[in-house]
C-alpha cells in the first residue's frame, strides 16, 4: 500500500518534447515508473525515449489508458493543459510548472471543483511512492522504502528531510509535494487523511512555510482525526513580513501567516514541531520510539 | 509588482472607477501649469512612493492657493520620507500627484484579493474608511465585510447588494448605491483582467454632493501575470526597488535583502528559508534570501557571489546546496570556478549534500580555495557563525 501512486499508475507527460519534459520523462521511466504516453500538440508520431507522443490528451488516453498526468507545460499555457487533462478523464494531475498566474489557478480550481480528478501542485516536485513510481522531478535515489509519509510545500527542503529519513533507516512510503503557490490543488489536509488511512505509513512529516493558513487548517484536522505521530518543520521564522520568499505563496501579509504562529498552532494540536530542519529525521525516530 | 498611486488611479479611470482629476508632477513649473489647468477650490499634493503612511510623514499637502503649488512641489521633490513601511532609511520622493480635493461626507474601505483557502476572489469592505484595515480587523472585526465572488460566473448584482446593505449604504446615502455596485463590478473586472494581486481603495469617499470617488488607490500585480500586460510592465519604477534585488532579477535569481551579516546562497526556496532559520538558530542573522534555482551552475553561482559581496554587511558566505538531479561534483566545479572569477574576501562555508556529495566535497577541499566544507546542515551553520562571530 501507499498513497496516490503505485506500480500500476500509467503516466502521461504533457509537454514531453520540451527540455524539462523530455529529461524528466526519461528519469521517471528509468526509476521504473510506467510512463506510457506524452503530449505535445503538433508532434504526434514522434517518440521520446520510446514513449509515444500524441497531439491531445484525449488521444493519449484512448490509445494508452493513461490515468495520471505529469505537466511541464510553460506557465502561459498551463491552465489550459490542466483542464485538458481533467476533461480527457485523467484522475490524477501533477503539475510541476512554476509561475502560473494566480488568477489562472483561481479559474482552474473552480472548474475542477466537484469533478472526479485530483490536482497536485502547481509549482511542486511531484509525487513519489518509493520503489513503485516517481512522478516528478525529485532525485529518486535519495528515497528508501520505509514507513514515513512526507507532505511538503517545498522541493529541496523535502529532499533534505527525505535524506535524513533514509540515512536513519526509517525510509518513506510516499512523498507528496503540494507546491509553493498561493492557490493550489490538493492541500495538507487531503494528504494527511490519505496517510492516516494508509497501513504502511507509521509516521508523517509535514513541511510547511510562511504564508496562508494551510498549516493552521492541517493542525485542526490533525487534532481531530490523525492518530499517527506527525513531525513538522515550518520554514521562514527569519522571513520579514510583506516580502515574497521565492515561492509565490510564501509571504506574511497583514501580520498573518508567520512561522511562529503556525508552529504554535501545530504544537497545540499535538504535532512535534522541530525548529531546526536538521532535526527532522531524529524527531521522527523518537516519535516512533526507535 | 507595486505601482504608484497615480498609476493605480489611471488604471481605475480606464475601468470606470471614479477618481479625482489629477496628474503626475515632477517639477515646480509642471506643477504651476497643471494647477492653472486644474483650477479647483482645493489642491492636494501627494508624494508618490511605494509605501503607506505618507500623510503622517509629511508627504501630503493641502492648499487652496494655486500659487503655492510650485513651492510645495519644490519642497517635496527630493525629500526623504520615513514611514512605518519604508524602514529607517526612508524613501526619496521623485514624483508627486497633484489633484483636486474632495468635500468628504463619508469614508469607506474596499479591497479585493484572492482568498487562499477557497481560491475565490473576495471583496473586503468596511465603513471604517481611512483607517488601516489590519487595525480595524484587530479591534472591531465585526466591521469587516467579506464577499466571495464565484470565479465561474464573476461578479453578480447580488454580490454588490450584499456588500452595500451590509455597509448600511442605502440608509447612509441611497443615491450612491447603484453607482457603488457598478463600481464594485468594475473593480472585479480590473482585478481579473489585469492579473492584479490586490486592489485597495482606502478611502472610497462619498462627497457632500453624493458622488463616489476613489480618493486613494493601491494596486499590486501578480508577477506571474505580468507577461500578459505590457502596459503594467511599463509602470515599474526601479527607484522603488533595492538595486541588488534588481540585479538578482536580471540574473534570474530570487534574492531578498535582509539586515544580518551572513550571506547565503541556496538551491530551492524552502531550503533557502530553512537555511536562514538555521543561521539564526546558530546565533547569527542572515543577510539575505537567495534561491539560485535547481541548476546552480557556474554562472548562477558567480552572479550570486557578486550580489552577496556588494552588500557591505556581509561578513561571511554560506552556500547550501542539495544536489538532486544536478550532481554535486558539477556544483562543486561551478563554485570553484565562480570563486576564482569573483574575488572572495570573506569566510566561505560550502555544504553539499545529495547526489555524488562526497566527490563534490573532495573537489572543493582540494581546490586550494580558502573555504570550509561541510556535509551536515547544522554543522555548516555553526561553522559559518563561528567564522563570522555572533550577531551583536
Amino acid at each position: 500500500m501507499s498513497i496516490l501512486v503505485n506500480k500500476n499508475t500509467r503516466v502521461l507527460v504533457q509537454g514531453i518534447t520540451g527540455k524539462e519534459g523530455s529529461f524528466h520523462a526519461t528519469q521517471c521511466k528509468a526509476y521504473g515508473t510506467q510512463v506510457v504516453a506524452g503530449v505535445t500538440p503538433g508532434k504526434a508520431g514522434q517518440e521520446v525515449e520510446g514513449i509515444p507522443v500524441f497531439n491531445t490528451v484525449r488521444d493519449a488516453v484512448k490509445k494508452t489508458q493513461c490515468d495520471t498526468s505529469l505537466i511541464f507545460v510553460p506557465p502561459p499555457f498551463c491552465a489550459d493543459a490542466i483542464l485538458e487533462a481533467a476533461d480527457a478523464g485523467i484522475k490524477l494531475v501533477i503539475c510541476i510548472t512554476e509561475g502560473i498566474p494566480v488568477n489562472d489557478m483561481v479559474k482552474v480550481k473552480r472548474a475542477l471543483y466537484g469533478r472526479d480528478v485530483r490536482l497536485i501542485g502547481p509549482n511542486c516536485p511531484g509525487v513519489i511512492t518509493v520503489d513503485e513510481g516517481k512522478i516528478g522531478i525529485m532525485p529518486g535515489f535519495i528515497h528508501k522504502k520505509g514507513v514515513v509519509g512526507v507532505v511538503s510545500r517545498s522541493g529541496t527542503l523535502t529532499y533534505e528531510a527525505v535524506h535524513q529519513l533514509s540515512a536513519l533507516g526509517l525510509g518513506e512510503t510516499t512523498c507528496v509535494g503540494i507546491g509553493g503557490d498561493p492557490v493550489n490543488g490538493t492541500g495538507f489536509v487531503d494528504v494527511l487523511a490519505l496517510f492516516e488511512k494508509d497501513p504502511e505509513t507509521q509516521a508523517i512529516v509535514m513541511i510547511g512555510e510562511i504564508g496562508g493558513d494551510a498549516e493552521e487548517k492541517a493542525a485542526e484536522f490533525i487534532k481531530k482525526q490523525v492518530k499517527k505521530p506527525v513531525v513538522s518543520f515550518i520554514a521562514g521564522i527569519t522571513a520579514p513580513p510583506g516580502r515574497r520568499m521565492g515561492h509565490a505563496g510564501a509571504i506574511i501579509s497583514g501580520g498573518k501567516g508567520t512561522a511562529a504562529e503556525k508552529m504554535k498552532t501545530l504544537e497545540a494540536a499535538g504535532v512535534r514541531v522541530v525548529k531546526n530542519p536538521a532535526e527532522i529525521g531524529n524527531a521522527v525516530k523518537a516519535a516512533l520510539g526507535r | 509588482m507595486n505601482v504608484h498611486e497615480f498609476q493605480a488611479k489611471q488604471m481605475f479611470g480606464q475601468f470606470g472607477i471614479p477618481v479625482p482629476r489629477g496628474k503626475e508632477i515632477t517639477s515646480p513649473e509642471g506643477g504651476a501649469a497643471w494647477a492653472a489647468e486644474l483650477n479647483t477650490p482645493v489642491f492636494v499634493v501627494k508624494a508618490q512612493i511605494h509605501a503607506g503612511g505618507r500623510g503622517k510623514a509629511g508627504g501630503v499637502k493641502i492648499t487652496k492657493d494655486k500659487t503655492a503649488i510650485p513651492g510645495l512641489v519644490k519642497d517635496l521633490i527630493g525629500k526623504t520620507l520615513i514611514t512605518h513601511q519604508t524602514g529607517p532609511k526612508g524613501r526619496e520622493v521623485r514624483r508627486l500627484l497633484v489633484e483636486e480635493g474632495a468635500a468628504i461626507a463619508k469614508e469607506l474601505y474596499v479591497s479585493i484579493l484572492v482568498d487562499r483557502d477557497s481560491g475565490w476572489p473576495v471583496f473586503i469592505a468596511s465603513t471604517e474608511g481611512g483607517m488601516e484595515i489590519e487595525e480595524v480587523a484587530a479591534h472591531t472585526p465585526q466591521k469587516i465585510i467579506r464577499e466571495s465572488i464565484d470565479p465561474a460566473v464573476g461578479f453578480q448584482g447580488y454580490n454588490g447588494r450584499n456588500i452595500a446593505f451590509a455597509l448600511g449604504l442605502p440608509a447612509m446615502e441611497a443615491a450612491v448605491v447603484t453607482p457603488f455596485i457598478q463600481m464594485l463590478g468594475n473593480l472585479y473586472r480590473l482585478f481579473m483582467d489585469k492579473n492584479a494581486a490586490m486592489v485597495e481603495i482606502n478611502p472610497l469617499v462619498i462627497t457632500s454632493d453624493k458622488k463616489l470617488i476613489a480618493l486613494d488607490g493601491k494596486v499590486s500585480f501578480d508577477d506571474n501575470g505580468l507577461f500578459r500586460h505590457a502596459d503594467v510592465q511599463k509602470m515599474r519604477d526601479l527607484h522603488e526597488e533595492d538595486p541588488l534585488e534588481i540585479e538578482a532579477g536580471e540574473n534570474n535569481l530570487n534574492y531578498v535583502k535582509l539586515d544580518g551579516n551572513i550571506g547565503c546562497m541556496v538551491n530551492g526556496a524552502g531550503l533557502a528559508m530553512a537555511t536562514m532559520d538555521v543561521i539564526k538558530l546558530a546565533g547569527s542573522e542572515p543577510a539575505n534570501f537567495l534561491d539560485v534555482g535547481g541548476g546552480a551552475t557556474k554562472e548562477t553561482v558567480a552572479a550570486g557571489f557578486r550580489i552577496l559581496l556588494k552588500d557591505p554587511n556581509v561578513k561571511g558566505i554560506f552556500i547550501n546546496i542539495f544536489g538532486g538531479i544536478v550532481r554535486c561534483e558539477r556544483i562543486a566545479h561551478g563554485v570553484i570556478e565562480a570563486a576564482k572569477e569573483v574575488k572572495i574576501n570573506v569566510p566561505l562555508v560550502v555544504r553539499l549534500q545529495g547526489t555524488n556529495a562526497e566527490e563534490g566535497r573532495k573537489l572543493l577541499a582540494e581546490s586550494g580555495l580558502k573555504l570550509e566544507v561541510a556535509n551536515d546542515l547544522w554543522e555548516a551553520a555553526q561553522k559559518i557563525v563561528k567564522l563570522t562571530g555572533k550577531a551583536a
